[in-house]
């Protein structure tokens, strides 16, 4: 009955959506922000800890929501190791496009790799009430990246 | 039907004064299931709208000329028949608001802050609606009485024990539950709610946006002080809502707020208000959402409102013998008298990716919390229900359909 979904809800959202990568609360973490959806009533907690590169070390998130919010926030998690700040808004901005449009043309190619990693999520950008699950994550990281490192802010 | 009284109750009739139900969204038939957050729009209230627009509109309660006599005179009609629809002993109770959220808010300002004193109690449940219950936490907040929240069973029940309990001792000033719950179906013993509360001396109102759509609502057999729902959930337009409130009650309350038709004089300084129910309707009121649920009231009426019941009845058996089945899906509440309302989860989906399944299969029902936050933690559905509300255009072929449907994303989600 629903076999045109598979677009939407690729095997790879399945997968990340019941076993989501990086679920835990990070002990040594620099930044947290607090994600939340009050219309779905999707919540998350995102934690990062920065090396002394300052880049990005590590990457984890606790929270619950559907399987789109959920498979992006694992997904998310799992790319932005190893960016800089500035590189993981970069890919967030491109993110947001291509969840919004489907598309990314504009997307660099320093940034095409892993923009096909998140590519799965791609197929939101029909389902216009949807489109919000798979940016909270990256909502959260701009939040999380403004955080001065004190204190928790929340949306 | 054009104020026949249709027997017995032909469901394809009835569809065929919804256009919606005729059309197709991506291919496929409409499967209306979310009548609970609004109800779609028969012909006759629709064409009674264009009409009152077309060839009888002007503002009301303010010209001397024939046309706005003649639109007073029906917006006063409308008003009326709202009276004979829920019993109301006269007219004058009946006060138009944009929404019932407007009229329990109305209740919460004007009741609240006008005539309950600080230290008084406001008793809500668990299961409210957000439109009855954040009202009454600002009113603590601004002007000092005490929240109470009742309990519900696991059944969904209200727990009328704890009610008890929370009136004993006398400190409440009103209690201000649902009539019918817009997550759970449940319907709760208005007139015994209504003589607990009397008995301990507290008034009480009932938010009825969903009950008075499906049963036949009578405001003096009950005995509540203030009954509120919303002409939108009754196969009317949006932008209107009704609030009875007792004559005596409205008296003591000071209004709303301010403005024309509220005033029988006013000065620079000081105005005089006007007499209820327009103490209470500042500015232009909803006139053409006025026709329209006046149409609606005689829309339901000519098919009965026991008719109604029995109809949505027969499809809550339907459903409690079909869904249960399912494997995987939970169904909230079991309360002994429920209406036409159900929220439901499956173990393995989401609320909202099951919605979407849903929607792809050309049903709608609602996805979230819907505006009941506090209900969904204290039935541990933290993850938000889908919610299948049935009107009297539903059919148990749609019941099945959404069966069907259930069963399939299940599997989708193995
Ligand atoms: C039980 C209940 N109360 C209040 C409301 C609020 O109705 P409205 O949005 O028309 O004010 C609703 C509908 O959403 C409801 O189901």
């Amino acid at each position: 009955m629903f076999d045109d979904l598979r677009d939407l809800y690729q095997e790879v959202i399945l997968d990340h959506g019941r076993r989501p990568r990086n679920f835990r609360r990070l002990e040594n973490a620099t930044h947290h922000a607090r994600g939340d959806n009050p219309l779905c009533g999707d919540k998350m907690d995102l934690w990062l800890a920065f090396g002394d590169d300052g880049a990005i070390a590590d990457a984890a998130f606790q929270g619950r929501g559907c399987a789109i919010s959920m498979a992006s926030a694992s997904l998310m998690t799992e790319t932005v190791r190893g960016k800089s700040p500035t590189q993981a808004r970069q890919l967030g901005e491109a993110f947001r496009q291509l969840a919004m449009t489907g598309r990314c043309p504009a997307c660099e190619a320093v940034l095409a790799e892993d923009m096909e990693r998140l590519s799965p999520l791609s197929g939101v950008h029909e389902f216009p009430s949807r489109v919000k699950c798979a940016t909270l994550a990256w909502h959260t990281l701009n939040n999380a990246l403004d955080d001065s490192g004190q204190e928790a802010r929340s949306e | 039907m054009d104020g026949m009284t249709r027997t017995p109750f032909d469901v394809d009739a009835i569809r065929a004064d919804f256009p919606i139900l005729a059309s197709e969204h991506r291919g496929r038939k409409l499967v209306f299931l979310d009548s609970g957050a609004s109800a779609q729009k028969p012909r006759q209230v629709i064409q009674a709208m264009v009409r009152c627009m077309e060839s009888a509109y002007a503002n009301v309660h303010r010209g001397a000329y024939h046309l706005s006599e003649q639109a007073t005179a029906d917006y006063e009609a409308a008003r009326a028949a709202v009276a004979r629809f829920i019993n109301a002993p006269s007219e004058a109770d009946i006060i138009i608001t944009a929404n019932s959220t407007m009229a329990m808010n109305l209740v919460a300002h004007s009741f609240g802050r006008g005539v309950l004193k600080p230290g008084q109690a406001v008793v809500a449940s668990e299961m409210e609606h957000h439109a009855n219950l954040v009202p009454w936490q600002m009113l603590r907040d601004g002007h000092g009485t005490e929240l109470r929240i009742c309990r519900i069973t696991d059944a969904g029940e209200l727990d009328l024990d704890h009610l008890a309990e929370l009136l004993a001792d006398g400190r409440v000033g009103l209690v201000a539950v649902t009539h019918m719950s817009n997550v759970l179906g449940t319907v709760t013993p208005a007139a015994q709610i209504a003589r607990m509360a009397h008995e301990a001396g507290a008034k009480v109102l009932f938010d009825g946006s969903q009950a008075a759509v499906h049963r036949r609502v009578d405001v003096q057999a009950i005995d509540a002080d203030f009954y509120a729902f919303t002409g939108h959930k009754l196969y009317g337009p949006t932008g209107i809502g009704v609030l009875y409130a007792k004559a005596a009650l409205q008296r003591a309350m000071p209004p709303f707020m301010g403005g024309g038709d509220m005033i029988a004089s006013v000065g620079l300084h000081h105005s005089v208000w006007a007499e209820p129910p327009a103490k209470f309707e500042a500015g232009t009121p909803p006139i053409i959402e006025a026709i329209g649920l006046h149409e609606a009231i005689r829309y339901v009426e000519a098919i009965g409102m026991p008719a109604i019941e029995a109809h949505e009845r027969a499809l809550v058996d339907h459903a409690m013998a079909v869904l249960p089945g399912i494997e995987g899906l939970r169904i909230l509440g079991a309360a002994q008298d429920r209406g036409g309302v159900f929220a439901f989860a499956l173990d393995n989906a989401h609320s909202h990716d099951l919605s979407t399944l849903l929607d792809r299969a050309g049903i709608a029902v609602r996805a979230g919390r819907h505006c009941a936050e506090p209900l969904h933690e204290r039935l541990g559905a933290e993850n938000g229900t889908c919610r299948a509300s049935f009107g009297l255009y539903t059919t148990a072929g749609e019941i099945d359909f959404l069966a069907e449907a259930l069963t399939s994303a299940r599997r989708f989600f193995a």
